[in-house]
């Protein structure tokens, strides 16, 4: 009798599931490790200024573009829908909903996970296989306060001023094609007010603080556990990416349903 | 080896995975010589001495450093032990992102509240031991290879260590810039009195400067003695090594000492 899963593919699926397991278990370790960094000596306020710089100022220029363009097409669509149903004077509150509740905070976490992520496991990475990240241990310093902290704080506070003004833009880029299919500038603004409050705005807002802390430990982790040369950069950068894109996706499920039920 | 070492490790074992790297080194560090651990490729000797400042940490065995047993010290009690020991990398590991001189003052700057007259004063004194005077202002990708390890070497006195570990520093060099970094080796320890650790398989280097030579292979340490006992050793492992048979040794640095063995 031949068993029916050779024993090859169950101890390969072992596998996989204790290398999940210990990625989980690294990751945790890394969290707890960058909370504790934080009451230690020496705290890097000039590499969080810096990191901020770097990763969220820079960012801004291809927020805004996303943002805009989001606007416009989900303005578009609305508009066309909603005159068939003689309805598109609700354009306004549909765009500003969507923007400010979910595309507003998804897409600028999503863009920052594609750009910094990717940057963050880049970086730390390439610096893990020269052995700078063991220079830094080797020096009596912490590569979790020199790496992973100042990375992790401009992120988590950066991501939410950056989808405030992607919420703007995407607002904005609504007012732009609505315009043109007969709705006043002040009709649409005066819908979106009327429909937004302060509650759905910071609802999207206080998600991405948690988008952007993962964004950033999902690649400083990727980074720090970096192996095998620039093969293994490449790989390990594009694992952060899908990683922390597809974390934010579920987290924004569970945070939405989270915040609705409360 | 019965003699207290400034390092010494007793019995350690150590595995990637399947790869059984280390199986019982025991290593006797004597204070103010100069150590080499010789061996090829995949010896262990690499891993043997990241051991000696924590980097690794051994599966079984221990590890002491002046006296103390350092086997299991967390990452924030090993930092009053790394403060004690420099640690020159095979690649060098300068900062990318940090000029010469933010490379030599980074200890510093996290170990030393000086004013920066001061941290400036050091770095210079650093850089003028290893001969590369003037060189602050310039990037680790605007240097030579040679010049790189040198900083590195600076980078590793600069909070005046009582051990210098030295991993490969002389691999991918040319032999004038090979034989500069074995003076420098050598006139450190001259002048600071420091215990040096150089891990190579550059068997030139190794005589030129050794008080005591070890010889590791497949994880175990198969011989140690002074350059001349390693050179008229009758173990069958040194003469295959000196003779550059071994695996992983380089050889136009062996030519001359395998007629010597």
């Amino acid at each position: 009798m031949t068993s029916p899963v050779p024993v090859s593919r169950v101890a390969a699926l072992g596998d996989r599931v204790l290398a999940l397991l210990d990625d989980f278990g690294g990751f945790g370790l890394l969290a707890a490790r960058t909370v504790r960094s934080m009451s230690r000596p020496h705290f890097p306020w000039r590499a969080v200024l810096q990191q901020f710089e770097s990763t969220v100022v820079r960012s801004t220029s291809i927020v805004i573009l996303t943002a805009l363009f989001t606007g416009m097409v989900l303005a578009l669509q609305t508009v066309v829908s909603l005159t068939r149903f003689g309805a598109k004077a609700y354009t306004g509150s549909f765009v500003g909903l969507a923007q400010v509740l979910e595309l507003g905070p998804v897409l600028t976490a999503v863009m920052v996970s594609g750009r910094v992520g990717a940057g963050i496991t880049a970086e730390i990475g390439s610096m893990a296989v020269t052995e700078q990240v063991d220079a830094i241990r080797a020096l009596g310093a912490d590569p979790v306060q020199k790496l992973v902290l100042p990375r992790v704080l401009a992120l988590t506070l950066g991501v939410p001023l950056l989808t405030i003004l992607a919420d703007f833009m995407g607002v904005f880029g609504g007012l732009v094609i609505a315009t043109q299919y007969g709705i006043s500038s002040n009709f649409y603004v005066q819908t979106v007010l009327a429909t937004v409050n302060l509650e759905n705005f910071a609802q999207g807002v206080t998600k991405t603080f948690f988008f952007g802390w993962t964004i950033a430990m999902v690649g400083c982790y990727r980074g720090l556990t970096t192996e095998g040369g620039t093969v293994g950069v490449g790989r390990a950068t594009t694992q952060a990416v899908v990683t922390a894109s597809i974390s934010v996706f579920i987290l924004d499920f569970f945070l939405s349903q989270l915040m609705i039920i409360l | 080896m019965s003699e207290t070492g400034f390092i010494e490790l007793r019995g350690v074992h150590k595995s990637f995975g399947a790869n059984h790297v280390l199986r019982g080194i025991d290593v006797t560090i004597r204070p103010s010589e100069i150590f080499t651990m010789l061996g090829g490729s995949g010896s262990g000797k690499s891993v043997s001495l990241k051991h000696m400042i924590g980097l690794l940490h051994p599966d079984r065995g221990c590890v002491f450093v002046a006296g103390r047993e350092v086997t299991d010290l967390s990452e924030e009690e090993w930092v009053d032990v790394r403060r004690r020991i420099g640690f020159v990398f095979q690649g060098a590991a300068l900062f990318d992102s940090l000029s010469v001189y933010e490379n030599v003052a980074y200890g510093l700057r996290e170990h030393r509240r000086w004013p920066e007259e001061r941290v400036t004063a050091r770095v210079a004194e650093c850089l003028e031991a290893v001969g590369l005077e003037d060189t602050e202002w310039l990037m680790p990708a605007e240097l030579s290879g040679g010049m790189r390890k040198r900083v590195g070497v600076a980078r590793a006195i600069a909070l005046e260590p009582e051990a210098i570990l030295y991993d490969e520093p002389t691999t991918g060099l040319d032999p004038a810039n090979a034989g500069r970094i074995g003076e420098l080796i050598r006139s450190l320890q001259e002048r600071l009195r420091v215990t040096s650790v150089v891990v190579t398989h550059d068997l030139a280097l190794c005589f030129a400067i050794s008080h005591r030579v070890a010889l590791l292979k497949d994880g175990h340490l198969v011989a140690e003695g002074s350059v001349e006992e390693m050179r008229r050793s009758r173990n069958a492992d040194v003469r295959e090594f000196l003779a550059g048979r071994a695996e992983g040794v380089s050889a136009p640095s062996t030519g001359e000492t395998a007629h010597g063995a």
